[in-house]
């Protein structure tokens, strides 16, 4: 296929899986442009490994799609294995093979042809191995394993690198280590982050996808998606100035539902818990209505932005949802997204 | 394919297993070797290529055990399986790996011929022709070998399994004697891996136990590849 014409690196289309009669993936559709890092997430046994193991080939699927730029992976596997670099949940190492031989393996294996040296080099500076090259897997640390395991997604520089839970077990220092490498992946790769650690995903990808159940209930960029789950936003603030006046003018706003005093207090100020309409952004005009009257705004924070309240947020609301009935609609429907993007 | 094939052959000495295999072949058929011919004063190499056969029934598992089972059992296959290589050429790659160190192996044992000419006349390619035949009959067992270590994460069961199965292949026509139906024994002789051996050891090329060795090797490798197609697709 002409490449101009896939501007999808992946494409998934009403993707199931189902193993008996349970659905561990159950009709989800989404798609990763070029270049974009994509966080997907879920909590454990959401079907998010068995999505990525559909997309890499390790799975086949019961029924649905799955294109990897523009070649079908069910059609032409060959050719759709060439383009990605899979770093599965557990890193395939081979205990018994130093760094360096293992790297040679790879090389081989996927066929690449490059000046292995000095590619084998890149990948290591990359990945910050190149110290240990020469000694035995089985004796590393967890953090250096993990890494190997990446520079093994990353031989042969495929456009497509699939991490399956990465920092899953190392210390602070490695998985802020594994995020920077991941972010500087993001710059000349497509990028699909499988995780269950919300802060991960807040601090590396572009967009996320959530994943619950075997259903998609959210993809949306990541600035965007908290207002997935919002019912509406609400914000603290402080204000200096007499409190019912400040109260009065405040709820006379457009757009603001609810003002209240939460009893708190910074030096003269007086902290407001205020409430807005779903989709309306009433910040600026609470800075205005304040600025006519010579009233201070000290501070002002949204709550519940957080990523995490999000999340649980989205999940208990798809988990309340009838258990049981097939439903094939994704309970947010991002029917909507996809004319965003198309 | 190819890297699959070194990793393979390297992964043998890399780990005692390869290092086992040879010594434990060399040592066994040298012990048979010296008392069926030398102790014996005989050059006649018909009981020593027999117990050779025998002496595979244990080996032979040694060599597969651990082909697939290792790999499933430390996630290793995820690599090889999303990797552009066919499921075929994967496990191409591992039988003709054990295929290269086991013929390598019996072709040292060659050496041992070496005094019998010394004392005796004998065929030599009569010698040729059984150490063909006990590479093919090796290779149908590596078949079996690999199918099993796929059935299994566990290398002692993969191990265990196999050795019960290549004897059953191997004696299948022993119960002959207590078989009264025609048609059985005919069956059984003819899944006899130790029948089909004879004819070599009389001196015969036996096309047709080269194409049943053959076939159980092809087999083996067909069953195998079915089960990662099922696995995928479970």
């Amino acid at each position: 296929m002409d490449k101009t014409e896939t501007e999808y690196m992946i494409e998934v289309e009403d993707l199931v899986k189902r193993y008996g009669q349970k659905y561990a993936v159950d009709g989800i559709s989404f798609k990763v442009k070029r270049g974009e890092v994509v966080g997907f997430l879920g909590p454990n046994g959401a079907g998010k490994s068995t999505t990525i193991n559909v997309i890499t080939g390790f799975l086949s699927s019961t029924s649905g799609r799955v294109i990897v730029e523009g070649h079908d992976v069910l059609d032409e596997p060959t050719a759709a294995k060439k383009l990605i670099g899979y770093l599965p949940e557990q890193p395939p190492l081979y205990l018994d093979m130093t760094v360096d031989e293992y790297l040679n393996f790879t090389y081989e294996l996927k066929g690449c042809r490059y000046n292995r040296k000095k590619h084998l080099e890149e990948v290591c500076s990359v990945t910050k191995i190149a110290d240990v090259r020469d000694r035995l897997i089985k004796n590393l640390s967890k953090g250096y394993r993990q890494r190997v395991g990446i520079a093994q997604a990353l031989v042969g520089n495929p456009p497509l690198i699939i991490l399956d839970e990465p920092t899953v077990g190392l210390d602070p220092k490695q998985i802020i280590e594994v995020r920077s490498l991941i972010r500087a992946l993001g710059e000349n790769h497509t990028v699909l982050l499988s995780t269950h650690i919300l802060s991960e995903v807040q601090t590396v990808c572009d967009r996320i996808v959530i994943i619950n159940k075997g259903k998609i209930i959210a993809d949306e960029k990541k600035e965007d998606i908290v207002r997935a789950a919002e019912d509406g936003r609400a914000y603290v603030a402080k204000i200096c100035g007499p409190t019912r006046e400040v109260t009065t003018c405040l709820r006379s706003r457009p757009g603001v539902i609810r003002v209240e005093r939460s009893g708190e207090r910074d030096g003269d100020a007086h902290s407001y818990v205020i409430e807005s309409e779903p989709g309306t952004d009433v910040r600026k005009a609470i800075f205005f209505a304040l600025a006519q009257n010579n009233w201070p705004l000290v501070g002002l924070e949204p709550v519940g932005e957080d990523l995490e309240d999000v999340f649980i947020k989205l999940v208990d609301r798809s988990d309340t949802k009838k258990p049981g009935k097939q439903n094939r609609k994704p309970v947010i429907d991002n029917s909507d997204i996809e004319r965003k993007e198309g | 394919m190819g890297a699959i094939y070194k990793k393979e052959l390297r992964a043998y000495f890399t780990t005692p297993v390869g290092y086992i295999f040879v010594a434990a072949l060399l040592l066994l058929s040298a012990v048979a070797f010296s008392f069926t011919t030398l102790q014996v004063q005989s050059w006649h190499t018909t009981q020593y290529f027999t117990l050779t056969l025998f002496i595979y029934v244990v080996l032979v598992p040694v060599l597969t055990m651990k082909s697939f089972s290792e790999e499933r059992r430390t996630k290793t296959e995820q690599m090889l399986l999303t990797s552009p290589v066919s499921l075929t050429g994967m496990v191409m790659a591992k039988y003709f790996a054990a295929m290269t160190l086991l013929s390598g192996v019996v072709l040292v044992t060659a050496i041992y011929w070496i005094p019998l000419y010394e004392y005796g006349e004998p065929e030599t390619a009569v010698l040729i022709g059984n150490m063909i035949a006990l590479i093919l009959a090796g290779s149908a067992f590596v078949g079996v070998g690999l199918f099993i270590s796929s059935l299994t994460e566990n290398q002692m069961v993969s191990c265990v399994v196999t050795i019960v199965v290549i004897l059953l292949f191997l004696v299948a026509t022993f119960a002959n004697s207590y078989i009264n139906s025609p048609a059985l024994r005919t069956m059984l002789r003819w899944i006899s891996v130790f029948s089909r051996f004879g004819n070599f050891n009389n001196g015969i090329f036996d096309i047709a136990a080269v194409l049943y060795y053959l076939s159980i090797t092809a087999v083996g490798i067909f069953l195998t590849v079915r089960v990662y197609e099922k696995r995928r697709w479970g």
